[in-house]
């Protein structure tokens, strides 16, 4: 499962990303890197680009970047 | 003798403006309060240059200290030493000294926003590789506080290698005292330690940097190793062998680009400082966020952008209108003082029509542009023009661009010259370049009086269901200008400028109040750039234009004017005789115009603008227009004879029955529409063309922008003339 597949308000860890791919070194400077753990906060009309969250700072981030990021999804226990 | 009055100051009232002693770099993440504070410490005390060679602006201050004064140079934010746009790359240069004439800095204050410690920190441990004089000075605290974050500032000054660290509210100055003390000793400060986040690129660069011999400092070495291509990484891989650096690269980076394992191993060290030194205490639910929350959903966050987007718009004209009036009513005021002072003849009509006029005609624009400005950077300061890219995103790609262009765009319309400045945060060139060909499509409050007259004098005032008819037009003239600007930013980035599509990675920051003097500073500072910029160029304009009209003048004109007022002193008196002299006196003015250069320009280019459907008299006011597209209903207003005071209503009645010899009118339908949309289409303002040049540091982008939006005005403007008048 890649980023692009969250659903709004999921939480996930970052597990593998393609670094190779355009721009995405760009969101890794952000703070997008293996391990972190980032929220689908929201997203504009349409579902591109979304707005995630790492460590409380929001990044946005087209769906063709967050294609690069291979993740696995964290089940919220309330 | 007299006894000598002596008054005794106290001592410690004596303030001593003294000289700066060492300069230290302002830096930080972009939204952290950075500019704030630096205005907090700086005060008014500043200046504001540039850089050379760069058009981003150079914003430095003094900061007087107890014992001493300290030059603070306030830098673009950034997130790291990579450097992606045109404002981080200027800060990266001048943190590492290769700027000319600015000199690499004695110690660094770096600004960590304490609600954003993850990013912050990732700068902060690229800069401390510097290995120079640090101190922190962390802001937002209470901001921080107030949202659950619990920061052990003893923890994370023990991470840094000991670096102090001094939490500041900017916006309140608490902390600030402390913080000078710790600026007063700085240069004294011992280096800090660098972070064990990568100690493999950590001993490689000290190795290298050893075996470069003071060539090359470490620093430097780091740099080269990371971003391969660049002069540094050159001067490198002479210094110790391509083949070696070759290698070295591979051992550290393997396959992956450099930046993405750095990012990763500084990432990660930022992690397990966090880990340690900060607490997130569960958020409390509140009603405020909640309500932020809502409206950061798409649609109503759109919703939003639209309403917010049209009520500046709205602000603009309607307050800036009154003002607009007291500014033209001030300048004719002062023209009628000066003509009546001094004899009629070319010093009168110079200070008139060109001095006064000229100044008239840049400040004219100070009310519309400070308003729009006042609203983007507050817009800016509170986080919204981020979002704007963010929701427009989409719109863009369509055209090749991204959401990033949005916010240049958004400004062109009151003027193109700061947009085409706001462009420097586009991190391609090819991009930068497609967005600033665009912009000056957009309608700028220049083109609305040509709009207004032209729409006033030939759509009629009727409705058409709900609208009005006139205010259609207008609206059909904005869209023209959109549709005309993005059409010419998709072929653009399809032929000349083609290149891979932008990327769209955007630091969202949360919303924020904006901070008073913050506000007003930058306000301060783009207005006068503003006017440094424009209004030189628009004032040398309007006295060229002046002289165009007003040289050479005709002997005989005078002659007969004066034959003809004392035949009509004989055949008329009182009211009639002052509308006869008035119109006689229009009549001279006229056919001086016609004699002038201008004038006789206009005759030499009518027969190219004769398929247009234009006169002499048309010609001339837009050949007249072409350095400044403002002035072209003034010109008009001469040479169509309204007097001096070219009233709306007089030239509107003129400009309807103005005719061919033949008698048939030359203001038709298809011929107006023509004119409006060269008008909205050509690039008649030599202040864009200067700043496109300045930008682009090159003759070749403003050369093909006049070039092509003249000749697809021009073939605008024919096409709807001849189809038109077939009908």
């Amino acid at each position: 499962m890649t980023l692009r597949e969250l659903s709004p308000g999921q939480s996930a860890r970052i597990d593998e990303i393609d670094a190779r791919q355009p721009g995405v070194v760009r969101l890794m400077v952000l703070g997008l890197i293996e391990g972190a753990e980032v929220q689908y906060e929201n997203s504009a009309i349409g579902g591109d680009p979304m707005e995630v969250s790492v460590h409380g700072a929001a990044i946005s981030i087209r769906k063709q970047q967050a294609g690069c990021f291979r993740i696995s999804p964290i089940t919220q226990n309330v | 003798m007299s006894e000598v009055q002596t008054t005794y100051v106290p001592v410690e009232n004596i303030t001593i403006n003294r000289r700066a002693s060492a300069t230290i770099a302002v830096i930080g993440n972009p939204n952290s309060g950075k500019s704030t504070l630096f205005n907090r410490l700086t005060g008014l005390r500043q200046t504001t240059g540039n850089y050379p060679g760069v058009t981003v602006e150079k914003h430095s201050g003094t900061v007087q200290l107890n014992d001493s004064a300290l030059e603070l140079v306030d830098l673009p934010g950034i997130y790291c030493l990579g450097g992606f746009s045109a404002d981080e790359r200027i800060a990266v240069d001048v943190i590492l000294g290769r700027v000319a004439g600015t000199p690499s800095p004695d110690g660094l204050l770096v600004v960590l926003d304490a609600t954003h410690l993850y990013q912050g920190l990732y700068l902060l441990q690229q800069l401390m590789e510097m290995q120079l004089p640090m101190v922190v000075a962390m802001t937002m605290t209470d901001v921080a506080t107030s949202s659950g974050i619990d920061i052990s500032i003893e923890v994370l000054q023990r991470h840094l290698g000991g670096i102090k660290i001094y939490p500041v509210v900017a916006t309140t100055g608490r902390g600030l005292d402390h913080l000078k003390t710790a600026l007063e000793t700085i240069t004294a400060a011992a280096h800090p330690d660098i972070p064990e986040s990568w100690p493999e690129l950590s001993s490689t660069a000290n190795e290298l940097a050893n075996r470069c011999e003071g060539q090359l400092p470490r620093i430097d070495v780091i740099q080269a190793l990371i971003h391969p291509g660049g002069k540094r990484a050159e001067r490198l891989e002479q210094l110790v062998g391509g083949e070696v650096i070759e290698s070295v690269r591979e051992n550290l980076f393997g396959e992956e680009p450099p930046q993405a394992c750095e990012a990763r191993h500084r990432y990660r060290w930022v992690h397990g400082v966090l880990q340690e030194s900060q607490h997130q205490a569960p958020l409390i639910e509140r009603f405020g966020s909640r309500g932020i929350r809502w409206l950061n959903q798409p649609w109503p966050a759109t919703v939003l952008f639209f309403a917010v987007m049209a009520l500046v718009f709205q602000a603009v004209f309607s307050w800036a209108t009154p003002m607009m009036e007291a500014i033209d009513l001030g300048a004719s005021f002062l023209s009628d003082q000066v003509s009546g002072v001094l004899p009629a003849g070319a010093l009168s009509s110079f200070l008139t029509d060109g001095v006064i006029a000229g100044v008239g005609s840049v400040i004219i624009f100070l009310p519309q542009i400070l308003i729009l400005f006042l609203f983007i950077i507050i817009l800016e300061d509170s986080g919204f023009l981020a979002r704007a890219a963010f929701l427009m995103d989409r719109v863009m790609r369509t055209v090749g661009l991204s959401g990033q262009s949005v916010i240049p765009m958004l400004s062109s319309f009151a003027c193109a010259v700061p947009a085409i400045m706001a462009t420097r945060v586009i991190p391609n060139r090819r991009d930068r370049i497609a967005t600033i060909l665009a912009a000056p499509f957009m309608t700028c409050s220049a083109r609305l009086p040509v709009y207004a007259l032209l729409i006033a004098a030939f759509v009629p005032d009727q409705s058409v269901g709900w609208f009005n008819l006139q205010g259609l037009v207008l609206l059909g003239l904005y869209l023209l200008g959109i549709v005309g600007g993005l059409v010419t930013a998709w072929i653009m980035k399809r032929s000349a400028l083609r290149g891979p599509k932008p990327h769209f990675a955007l630091a969202l920051p949360e919303f924020r109040r904006p901070n008073l003097q913050t506000v007003l500073i930058k306000l301060y500072d783009r207005a006068r750039i503003f006017l440094k910029r424009a209004g030189t160029v628009i004032f040398a304009v309007a006295i060229i234009v002046w002289a165009l009209a007003y040289f050479p003048r005709s002997e005989v004109i005078p002659a007969d004017l004066q034959a003809a007022v004392t035949q009509a002193e004989a055949n008329y008196n009182g009211d009639r005789l002052e509308q006869a002299i008035l119109r006689l006196e229009n009549e001279a003015a006229a056919a001086q115009l016609e004699q002038s250069f201008l004038g006789r320009a206009g005759k030499m280019v009518e027969p190219v603008f004769l398929p247009l459907g234009w006169d002499w008299r048309v010609s001339a006011a837009v050949i007249a227009g072409f350095p400044a597209r403002e002035v072209v209903v003034a010109v008009m207003g001469t040479i169509y004879a309204v007097g001096e005071e070219a009233e709306e209503a007089s030239l509107t009645a003129k400009l309807r029955s103005a005719s061919w010899p033949d008698g048939s009118p030359i203001f038709t339908v298809p011929m107006v529409l023509g004119l409006l949309l060269f008008y909205a289409w050509c690039l008649q303002c030599a202040a864009t063309i200067a700043t496109i040049r300045r930008e682009t540091n090159s003759w070749r982008w403003p050369l093909f922008a006049w070039t092509y939006m003249t000749v697809i005005g021009y073939t605008g403007a024919l096409l709807i003339y001849q189809l038109g008048s077939m009908a």
